[in-house]
Order: structure tokens, then sequence, then C-alpha cells
């Protein structure tokens, strides 16, 4: 009974049909870690799945569903199925490579799909020596039978086929265990047998405790290495679930300088880091420069130019107050890439954390081709179509806007919004502006503020008008003014009615812009009238904000200023910009006056045990298939009968259409050798 | 007595003898060529790769003679396009046969509209029951993959007169590989028409190069994809250049396993089953392009698996491409397997090849469109 159920188990577990199943789970599986994005941070995960499934996601490990007990359940069996099924077949496959079966009996041999009779004219011995000579001219190894009645020349070709199989799937096997190894299974083991656990990621590197330190002699480990220009690193971190680890490294890397090539359509045509490497226990050290696809070997550790970032570049930022109040506060800051410092003033208190740099900001400024091509009838986008694959030089403008950053803000309520500030102007509509990118989460887009240079090309100037425009306390006297210089000559009474309605005006456009302009007029004037309203109200603001321009002027002792058309594009860009501000979500604008950029490089580097193994089961395998696939084995039999009759049979392990032609070829060439009489007609088969 | 063992209608002729030798004779002086003018420019790789391919084109036209007078066609017409630019891009507008006929973009539009007209022609043959229809069907689609790989070799040289640090080989984006693919789809077609001596399979077969072709127009139409850009560093790498033809061998034969199989799958309902070949035909050239996409799509993985060891760092890191990949292999591994072993024949094996394309083509370009991941050159 016991003995059954074992030889039971082992039938199911090396089947063809548990195989199948086996392959068919892998599969699912692997379609599920492609669908849920792969070790994530738990937090986006939270974000995408919500209270409810991310535990029971987690659960299910499908945040590294690769490395998930269940998966790697699956993978085991596979090995252990593959393995099973090569024990079971090594038996009867060797026999099937070593045997001739000679033994054949007529009455099997008359059994097969192919088989063909006719009869030999020549003396039996002479057929004979003639049979087994175009055997061996055909690469068949023959074995022959003598019986009473007759004799068999047993032949076989291909049986190398067989040793496909084992190559095949003896690869599936190494290519898996070596795949174990250097997974991150023996660093779960350590977690869970040893006393390691990992630590939470973002802390200082003294302050990792010993628990979720690896040693140097760790023997499979991947991980990354972040070095600044100019600094030096020997810990790699690697990533677990949500945790970190920190891997000691035989050596240590310094970064003289990072650096990234351009093609001059703007993108990056190589990255590259001058490193120095000093081993720690010898002291020597040696230059390398590694990039991209040219790993470096060192210490059996393999070091790879995996990414880059920003190394804590240090910048200088002013930043200009945009709550009411004049003169407009500005407040200077210094910072570094990575830094978290507080911002506060009167009014409020925020945390600056300054996240990304970049000296370059390329942007593709080429024209919509999708617009570009539905433009023009068929025959020119067919004519468009015509000639070389590079594009027209002037098709590919990308353009530098400059040295940017990227910061968030956060309130007090912890709520934080993401900023992208430019230190150049952009030219727009034949002004110069100066861009700052906004949005409430990294999943929208940017939405910009436009702030315009004035004549000194500085943008002081539209602080000024935003805290005057914005100061209820000034609504008054900017109104009044108003109200006298557009109607110079008018009573008293005319002049009051003026002034209500422009400091309304003015009341309205500080609540939120245009917008609530828009809806005031919405709301109280009739349909027909709207246009012409609107046209007044904007008149009036215009009206307003430069008269606040004439107001700070005077306050910087300057001469009124005259109304040209520069003028009054920097007046409608900068009532834009005004509008704009108020739904900016930020109470301060941050502006980049200078910046000291510091690359760093990410490395990666691993110990990797399984390689060898891996890549020696990749050999096998390809060796294998091709084997299994190309290699034909096929056994000819042909039964002499004493009588003169002659059968031939063939036999494949492979049943193709081409055994058909084969078949016809040899018994074809055989009936010519055999019996001379015998003239094919036509060809056994077509070309 | 040895002769004998030949069939007397293989036995190769004086006339073909002689050919396979001035093509072996073409191809050693192309390669010498190559290394004499310009050996000084090329890294052992580049040698390495230029002296294999002597003895495996040698093999491939030996084996299939049609082969031999395909890539003497396409040497000449890539030899022209390059006298004809004479090292200036500027060119291709401006000389006629390179506007109208060879340039790389002008020769590709050609293959594009050839695909469309030999598909019809294919299907005209098939239903109105006209040898000469796909006759014609079949030397168009000759034509076809002439000016398409002529366009392919083209643009090569065409992204090395835009920057020789910009110059790559045109096997690297999303559209390059869709011409690729349409002319491994097409060349494995012929293959299997010169050797099973039917036409009639083309019809079939034609239709998936057909939709190749249109998403290629559309991409290029739409979005301007064949512009040449260059590469980003982590693909320019040797192992790119053999990982992506590899794969495309076995996308374009698992592309023409599928159509075989809905050819196989309307026979066996009796629709335009007098016209078609025989079951058994259909459903052994359904194995045979299984079987050699399975052979080279093992290939590519792990040829995959040894570049991204290079780029990323590791073999193995189940990017959803790779994995995708991964699947479409098990997938064809458990056909093979239920073919051979579980004796699983017919409709439901043809069933299973259909089905399979939509496997492929997720991983081909679903992968790109709706994961995300390292493999990010084919984002359309
Ligand atoms: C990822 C896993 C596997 C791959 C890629 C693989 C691959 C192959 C290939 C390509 C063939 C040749 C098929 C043909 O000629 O049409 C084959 C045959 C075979 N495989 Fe697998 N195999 C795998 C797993 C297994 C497992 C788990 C078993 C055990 C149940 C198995 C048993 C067999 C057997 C018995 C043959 C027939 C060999 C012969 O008769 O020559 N295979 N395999």
């Amino acid at each position: 009974m016991q003995r059954g159920t074992a030889r039971d188990l082992f039938e199911l577990l090396s089947s063809m049909r548990f195989a199948i199943s086996l392959l068919t789970a892998l599969g699912i599986a692997s379609i599920i870690g492609t669908v849920v994005q792969q070790n994530e941070p738990f937090n986006a995960y939270l974000n995408q799945f919500g209270p409810f499934w991310f535990p029971v996601f987690e659960t299910l490990g499908l945040y590294s569903v690769y490395s998930a007990p269940w998966f790697l359940v699956i993978l085991a069996f596979l090995v252990l199925s593959t393995s099973l099924c090569i024990v079971r077949q090594t038996a009867p496959m060797l026999r099937e490579m070593r045997s001739f079966r000679e033994r054949a009996r007529e009455v099997s041999l008359r059994q097969f799909a192919h088989r063909s009779e006719f009869s030999c004219s020549l003396h039996a011995d002479d057929a004979l020596a003639r049979i087994e000579d175009y055997a061996r001219a055909n690469g068949f190894a023959a074995r022959t039978d003598r019986r009473p009645d007759a004799v068999l020349v047993a032949a076989r070709q291909g049986s190398l086929s067989r040793s496909g199989y084992f190559l095949a799937h003896g690869a599936i096997v190494l290519i898996c265990v070596g795949g174990l190894l250097d997974g991150d299974l023996p660093l779960r083991a350590q977690l869970a047998f040893g006393a390691k656990s990992s630590t939470s990621a973002g802390q200082l590197i003294a302050d990792i405790p010993e628990s979720s330190r690896l040693p140097e002699s760790n023997w499979s480990f991947r991980g990354n290495v972040f070095v600044p220009e100019g600094r030096s690193n020997r810990y790699a971190v690697l990533r677990l679930d949500d945790g970190i680890l920190l891997q000691t490294l035989p050596f240590s890397i310094a970064l003289e300088k990072f650096h990234i090539e351009h093609y001059d359509n703007g993108s990056p045509s190589r990255f590259a880091s001058d490193l120095t490497i000093t081993d720690v226990e010898t002291g020597q050290s040696f230059s390398h420069t590694l990039e991209v696809n040219r790993p470096l070997f060192h210490h059996g550790i393999a070091i790879y130019q995996s990414g880059f970032e920003d190394g804590g570049s240090s910048l200088r930022l002013r930043a200009h107050s945009l709550l009411p109040g004049h003169p407009a506060r500005q407040q200077d800051i210094a910072g570094a890439i990575g830094d978290v410092l507080p911002l506060s003033d009167k009014g409020y208190a925020h945390t600056l954390e300054l996240t990304e740099f970049r000296a370059f900001t390329v942007e593709d400024v080429v024209p919509d081709p999708d617009q570009e091509a539905r433009q023009g009838s068929v025959l020119t986008q067919v004519q468009r179509q015509l000639g070389s694959g590079a594009g027209a030089p002037a098709d590919k403008a990308m353009r530098n806007l400059g040295p940017s950053f990227v910061f968030r803000l956060r309130d007090e309520a912890g709520q934080a919004r993401e900023f992208h500030n430019y230190m150049m102007p952009v030219e727009r509509d034949g002004a110069w502006v100066v861009l700052s990118g906004v949005r409430d989460s990294a999943a929208e887009e940017f939405a910009y503020l436009r702030l315009p240079l004035d004549e000194d090309g500085r943008l002081e100037t539209w602080f000024s008008l935003h805290g005057l425009v914005f100061d209820p306390a000034r609504h008054e006297q900017i109104a009044s003014r108003f109200a006298e210089r557009s109607l110079p000559g008018a009573d008293e009474a005319t002049r009051t009615r003026l002034t209500a309605t422009a400091r309304h005006v003015l009341d309205l456009f500080a609540e939120r812009g245009y917008e609530t302009v828009a809806r005031f007029i919405e709301t109280t004037v009739p349909s027909d009238e709207r246009e012409r309203a609107l046209d007044l109200f904007l008149k009036i603001l215009n009206g307003l904000v430069w008269e606040a321009w004439a107001i700070q002027h005077e306050q910087s002792g300057r001469e009124a200023p005259i109304l040209d058309e520069a003028r009054a594009r920097y007046l409608s860009n900068a009532t834009t910009a005004l509008s704009d501000s108020l739904l900016y979500g930020a109470p301060l604008y941050l502006q980049l006056l200078d910046f000291t950029q510091r690359q760093a490089t990410v490395l990666q580097v691993t110990r990797s045990p399984g390689k060898a193994v891996v890549y020696a089961g990749f050999l096998l395998l390809i060796l294998g298939i091709f084997a299994m696939l190309y290699i034909r084995e096929r056994r000819l039999f042909v039964l002499l009968k004493n009588n003169g009759d002659v059968l031939v049979a063939l036999s494949s392990n492979r049943r193709t259409v081409d055994v058909d032609e084969h078949f016809g070829r040899h018994v074809d060439a055989l009936r010519l050798i055999l019996d001379p009489a015998f003239a094919p007609d036509t060809p056994a088969m077509p070309r | 007595m040895n002769e004998l063992a030949h069939r007397p209608g293989s036995m190769p002729g004086f006339r073909s003898a002689a050919l396979d030798w001035l093509y072996l004779a073409a191809l050693l002086s192309g390669a010498a060529l190559a290394l004499v003018r310009y050996g000084s420019h090329m890294d052992g790789y580049d040698t390495a790769i230029l002296i294999i391919h002597v003895p495996l084109l040698t093999a491939v036209g030996w084996h299939w003679k049609p082969f031999r007078g395909f890539a003497a066609t396409v040497a000449l017409l890539a030899l022209a396009a390059i006298a004809l630019y004479q090292g200036d891009l500027a060119r291709a507008d401006q000389t006629f046969a390179l506007k109208y006929l060879i340039s790389s973009q002008t020769a590709i539009m050609w293959m594009s509209a050839l695909v469309f007209i030999a598909t019809g022609a294919y299907w005209l043959g098939l239903i109105a029951g006209a040898d000469f229809a796909e006759r014609t069907g079949s030397a168009l689609t000759w034509v076809a993959v002439a000016m398409g790989t002529t366009g392919l070799l083209v643009r090569w040289y065409e992204s090395y007169l835009l920057g020789p640090e910009i110059g790559y080989i045109p096997i690297s984006n999303l559209y390059e590989v869709f011409v690729l693919f349409c002319l491994i789809t097409m060349l494995l077609y012929l293959y299997y028409e010169t050797r099973y001596g039917t036409r009639r399979m083309g019809a079939f077969v034609m239709v998936i190069v057909s939709a190749a072709v249109g998403f290629l127009l559309w991409y290029a139409f739409s979005r301007g994809a064949h512009e040449i850009q260059p590469l980003i560093p982590a693909l320019q790498s040797y192992w790119m250049k053999v990982h992506v033809p590899a794969n495309f061998v076995g996308y374009g034969a698992f592309a023409l396993a599928a159509m075989i199989g809905i050819a196989r799958l309307l026979a066996g309902r009796g629709i335009l089953a007098a016209r078609l070949p025989a079951e058994r035909i259909l459903e052994d050239v359904m194995y045979r392009a299984i079987a050699i996409g399975f052979a080279f799509f093992t290939i590519a993985t792990v040829l995959g698996a040894l570049w991204a060891a290079e780029a990323w760092g590791t073999y193995w890191q189940w990017d959803p491409k790779e994995t995708w990949a991964l699947i479409v292999w098990l997938n064809y591994a458990a056909w093979l397997h239920m073919r051979l072993t579980g004796g699983l024949r017919g409709a439901m094996l043809a069933w299973w090849a259909v089905i399979g394309l939509a496997v492929t083509t997720f991983a081909f370009v679903g992968v790109n469109m709706f994961l995300t991941g390292l493999h990010s050159y084919g984002s359309l």
C-alpha cells in the first residue's frame, strides 16, 4: 500500500499532465506579477488599492510575486517534476538510444505506417551487402539479424536527438536552481534564520542598526551604491519588501565626476562615472571609468552603471512672499537637494523639501506630429514619407530651458504640493516670462505660473504689483486714483461712482482673479450684455493695475511710466499672472538665484553565485532544444526474405510530413539497387 | 552506387551547383572586401559577426536556392543606394532613384504597398481558384521582401550619414522591428512555399503581414515614428544586435503558425477545403513554424538575459517584457509537449496556435502599451 502510494505520487509528479499544469500555473502567476507593479513603496499600493485590499494583497504576496512563497513552491515543483521526469525517462531513453530493435518480427514491421514491399532479383548475400552499404552511406548505423527464413537489417540514425532531451530538461533544473541562488531567497533565509531584519529607508548610514547590516562575506546579494561627486561609499543598499538592508563591500567606491553626454537633439548619448576603487583591507586603489553596458568585476562583485541622481547640489534661493502687503517681503535661503527646511513667515509655517535639480532642462518643443501629419492631402502626406529615414533638421528642436529645480511645500496639516521652478526666463508671445509649474500630486501634469520680467529684467515689479493689488488696505487709494485719471474733468458724484465700481472690480479680482470677475458678470448681467460688461471690467482692471504700477514707480522715486506697446504687453501678462497666482497654492514663490551642481552616480553591485550555473544551463538548453527539434531519429528496417521478397519499414519519433518523403526516397533507392529492372517514373515527392 | 542514394529529381544540376559556388564566392569576396577596406574601424565583435555571416548565408542559400537571387538583388540595390547617396543625405530628395525607389523610407513604402497587393492577389487566387493570381502574389511578396530588406539596409547607412556617432543597426525601435517582423514572416512563409510546393497558404499568412504593415503606416504617418533617432546608452549593446533578430524569427514564426492554424480550422469546417492544402500538411507547417519559432525564441530570451546582465546587472529581474517573453515561451513549450507526448492533434492544436498569437502579440506590443518597465524604447 505504502509502496503503491509512493509509486502513484512518482507517476503523478513526473507525468506530462502535471508538468503542463505547472507551466500554466507559472504562466498565470507571472502575468499577475506584470499587472501589479512590483516592489514599489507600500504607500503607493495603499493609495492604489485602498485600505481594504492593501493588506489582502500584501498577505498574498502580490507586491513581490516572484519571491512569494507560493510562487517559489510552483518553481520548486517544476524542478521536482522535471527531475523526476528525467529520472523516469532515463532508462527507457538509454535503451532506445542503444537498441537497434534488430529482433523486430515481421508482424510488427507490418504494423508500421510507413512500409513497402517489393521483390529482389539479386542473390541474397549480394543484396544484403548492398543494403548494408546503402544504410551506412546514408548515415545510418546498422545491425543485421539472421533468421531461418530471412535476414533483417535494422538501421537507425539521429539517436542523439534523445540526448537533447537530457540536455534541455537538465538545463531547466540548472537554471531554476541557479536562479534561486541569485534571487532574494538567500537574503530571506538570513532574515528568517539569522538575527537580521530590514529597516526603514531614508535613514543615515550611521543610524542603521547592526541587525540590518550584512557582512562582507555575504555570498549572494544585489544592491545599489549611491556615490555623490567628491565622496565615497562602501555600502550597498538592498531593498526587501518595504525595507532596506545595508551590505558592506570589501572596497570603497569614490566618484570623481559623473558624465552625461548628449546628442545634438538633446537625448543622452553616454552616461559614465569616473571611479576610484579602494580595497579596504590592502588600501590599494585603481581608477576606472564605468559605462552603461560595460560592467566592472572586482573581488567577485560585478559593478554596473545603473543610474544617476542629484548628489546634493546646493542652491541659493529667494523666497518672494505672495501674501498681501507692501513692500513685498523677501527672504534668502540656502539649501541642498535632499534637505528638508523649515520655512515660515508671518501667516504660514511650511516645510520646504528640495527634491531635484537639473542643470539642463531639455524639453521637446517639436510641433505635435499628430497635428502636423493630419494636415495636407493624402498625396502630400505620402510625399512626406518618401526619402531617407532622417527627419528634417528643423523637426528636432529640443530646447534647453536651463537650470530648474523641483521642490515640495508641505503645510502644517501635512499636505504637500509639488513645484518645478525654472531659473531662466523663456520667451512666450514676444515677452519674457519665468515659469513655475505646480501640481497637487505626481499623477498630474504641471500647471504653469508665468511671471513677467520687468524692464530691468527682474521679477521685483511684479511682486510689488502683487503686494499692492492684493492688499485690501490699498484698494481705495488705487480705485480713486484710477477714477481721477480716467475722468479728469468730471464732477465729484461721477467720480465717486467710478471709484466704487473700480473698487468693486478690485475686490472681486482679489478673491480668485478672473474667475470671480467672470462669475459676478454671469450672475448679475443679462446674457446679451455680458460681453460688453466683461470688456468694460477688464479695461477697468487693466487701468487699476496700471495705477498700481504708477504708485510703485512713485514710491521708488521714479518718473511715472508712459504707456507703450511693450508696457501694455507687460501689463496684460502681469494681470494674468496676478490672477493665476491666486490659484498657485503657495504663500511664496521660490526664485533660483544661483547653484553649485553636484551629481551622484547610482551603481548596482551584485554577487551572483548562481550565474555560472544559469549560463551553463542556457547553453545546454539551446543545444538540447535544437537537438530535440532538429535531429530526427529514424529507424529503417529492411527485411530480406529467403524467397526474395523485401519489406521496407521506417519509423520516426516525430511524425512530420517529411517522413513520407524520406521513406519514399529510401524505398525508391533501395528498389533501384536491389531490383535493377526497376525504374522510378516520377520523383518520390515534388520539391 | 552512392550517387543512387539521391532521389533522381534532386540531383543538383550543373547550373545550380555553379550558382552555389558563385554565391559563396560573392559572399566571401564581399566579406573580404569589407574586412580589407573597413577592418580598421571594426572591433572584435564586428569582425566575428561579419565572418559568421558567410557560412550562415551560405547555408541558407544552398539549402534554399531562391534565397541566393534574393540576397544578390538586395545587395545590389543597397550598394546602388549607397553609391547614389555619395555620402550626402540631402541627395535623398534630389536624386530620382533615391527619392522614388530605394532611399530607406521610400523602399519601405514600396514594401508596404506590395504587401497589400500581394495579399489581394493571394486571396484572388484562393477564392477564384486562379493559379496565375497566386503566382503573382508570390512574385510580389518576393519583391516586397527585397524592397523592405533594402530599406532597412539603406536606413542603416543613412543613420551613419546623420553622424558617425549616431549610426546604429536599424532594429532598435518599434518602427524598425515592425519592418523586421514583416520581412521575417514573409521570408519564412516563402520558404515553406517552396518547401511544400504550394502557394495556397499565402492568403492567410499575408493577412498578418498586412496587419503589421497597417500598423507600420499608422505609426509612421501619424506619429512620425520613421525618423531615425539616436540610441540611448542602454541600447548600445552587442547583445541587442543578435537578441532582436532572434526574437523576431520567433514572433514571425508564431504569427505564421497562427495564420496556418486559422486556415486549418477553416479547412476543418469545409471552408475553402477544396483549395487549401490537406489538413495534415497545414498541421505540419504549423508544427515546423512553432518548432523553429520556439528554438529561436529560446535563443532570443537567453541573449536577452545576457544583455540584461550587462545593462541592468541581473540576467533576470522579472521586468514585464521579460516576464511576458517567458509566458510566450512556456505557452509554446506546453504546445510542443501536448503535441508530442500528449498526442494532441487537429483543431485543438490549431486553436491553441491561434490563441498563442494573442499571447505573443501582447508580449510584442501590448506590454509596451499597457505595462511599464525597463524596456522603455518601444513605448507608443
Ligand atoms: C519549462 C519546461 C520545459 C521545456 C521548455 C521543455 C522543452 C521541451 C521540448 C522543446 C521538447 C521537444 C518537443 C518536440 O520535439 O516537439 C520536449 C520534449 C519532452 N519533454 Fe519537455 N520541457 C519542459 C518541461 C518538461 C517537464 C516538466 C517534463 C516532465 C513531465 C517534460 C517531458 C518531456 C518529454 C517526455 C519529452 C519528449 C522527449 C522525446 O520523446 O524526445 N518536459 N521538452
